[in-house]
């Protein structure tokens, strides 16, 4: 039923959908949105902020999904060439590639996500100017990107040489930090479903990245997302595209295995 | 003018000095942990203010209690559920206990999520403008202490 749901979401229409998640909710199963006890951000949500996920014509994030389709088309930088003049349909050549990301990078020897390789590509291959990070373009090429995986499950490789620096991105996730002195783990493994006041605890899970975030008014990465959290306890956070932040992408990724893309997602 | 600017600046340092009191402070009072259960001894020496630390409770750039526990506050919505219910806690732990709590839980559970609020280093990544604080004063410490003491 996850599947068929989300698949025909389009074409079966908005009403439909919202009465089908409703009632999943309501029996106390996650579908697709699960695997096992591994669970989206998307079933912590309200029925009304999962409406406003389930519904493309609603869902904010999908603007960004519109301004990454015409980013791939365009041409730009010194190559004279468009993401498109390589790579062919992306509904094709970009389908699948979501749920491998953040990967060990041959070229650097270290992890790279969905934004560090597009902007590898616009450097050597369009020989374009990289994208600042969270900038409006690299946001919308990132989900444009990822949304072409749109129900698939996530499925990143932590072993031969990731390694190293999944091992890293875990010490990260249970090192506790900032006058707080809580880590990842305290909320997002310890007390995921507990309330800290309104908020509710999720498990922390990336499948939906780049995410609508309803604080935010837009949409935004997960390291916007890792710096926020990292600030709440008080803590310095790291760069945006840091090797730490990487590392934690990957850890976190693997954490959500098995969930489905959602990009754009909604979250609040 | 020179002079003047200097002057003003002066004064804004001794005043916010001042403001922020022994929270902006590098050094801390001293206390004694009795048997790693307790610390029975006021840390101002002075009795704490049930009324003030009811507020601060609530407070979320305080103590921020409710964020976690729930608590006889009928006027707050949204009491969190990551820590245990504080109605009666007055009634199961000690004066000294409670204090030991809020000042540095670990010590009482090294895994547990709870902040230390009366501790200001062996932090990692502190950002700036929290460096060499703590989250609470001594006297608020005492306060909410007070407080939590009516509890019963």
């Amino acid at each position: 039923m996850g599947k068929f749901h989300l698949g025909s979401l389009l074409a079966a229409g908005a009403i439909l959908a919202v009465g089908f998640s409703t009632q999943a909710n309501a029996e106390g199963k996650h579908g697709m949105y699960a695997n096992g006890e591994i669970r989206s951000g998307y079933t912590y949500l309200t029925p009304q902020s999962k409406a406003i996920q389930n519904d493309d014509f609603q869902n904010p994030g999908m603007i960004w999904v519109d301004d990454g389709a015409t980013l791939y088309e365009a041409v730009d930088g010194k190559a004279g060439k468009s993401c498109k003049a390589c790579h062919g349909k992306a509904e094709v050549a970009m389908k699948g590639v979501a749920t491998t990301y953040p990967k060990y990078d041959e070229d650097t020897k270290k992890i790279k996500n969905i934004e560090a390789q597009v902007n590898r590509c616009r450097t050597k291959h369009m020989q374009a100017k990289p994208w600042k990070y969270e900038s409006g373009q690299l946001l919308a090429m990132t989900v444009f990107i990822r949304h072409q995986s749109r129900g698939m499950p996530m499925n990143v490789s932590v072993d031969g040489p990731a390694v190293p620096f999944f091992q890293k991105g875990e010490k990260f996730y249970k090192q506790r930090r900032g006058a707080l002195d809580m880590a990842c783990s305290n909320c997002h493994i310890d007390n995921a479903g507990k309330n800290a006041r309104a908020n509710l605890l999720s498990q922390g899970q990336t499948n939906g990245f780049p995410t609508y975030r309803l604080k935010w008014q837009k949409v935004g990465s997960t390291h916007r997302r890792f710096r926020g959290c990292n600030k709440q306890v008080r803590a310095t956070p790291y760069k945006y595209a840091s090797d730490e932040y990487m590392n934690l992408e990957l850890y976190v990724a693997w954490r959500g295995r098995g969930l489905p893309v959602e990009t754009p997602a909604v979250r609040n | 003018m020179g002079i003047r600017t200097l002057a003003a600046v002066a004064v804004g340092v001794a005043l916010s000095l001042a403001v922020n009191g022994d929270a902006a402070a590098a050094k801390l009072v001293k206390y004694k942990i009795v048997d790693e259960t307790s610390i029975p001894k006021s840390l101002t020496g002075k009795p704490g203010d049930a009324k003030k630390g009811r507020a601060l409770a609530i407070n979320r750039k305080k103590g921020n209690c409710l964020a976690c526990h729930a608590m006889p506050i009928p006027e707050q919505p949204f009491h969190g559920n990551i820590g245990t219910d504080l109605s009666g806690a007055g009634g199961r732990y000690s004066e000294g206990e409670l204090r030991l709590r809020l000042v540095d839980s670990k010590v009482v559970n090294p895994d547990t999520i709870m902040p230390a609020f009366y501790k200001n280093t062996g932090f990692h990544r502190v950002l700036k403008k929290f460096k060499g604080k703590t989250i609470l004063s001594a006297q608020e410490v005492e306060d909410i202490i007070a407080y939590v003491k009516t509890l019963k």
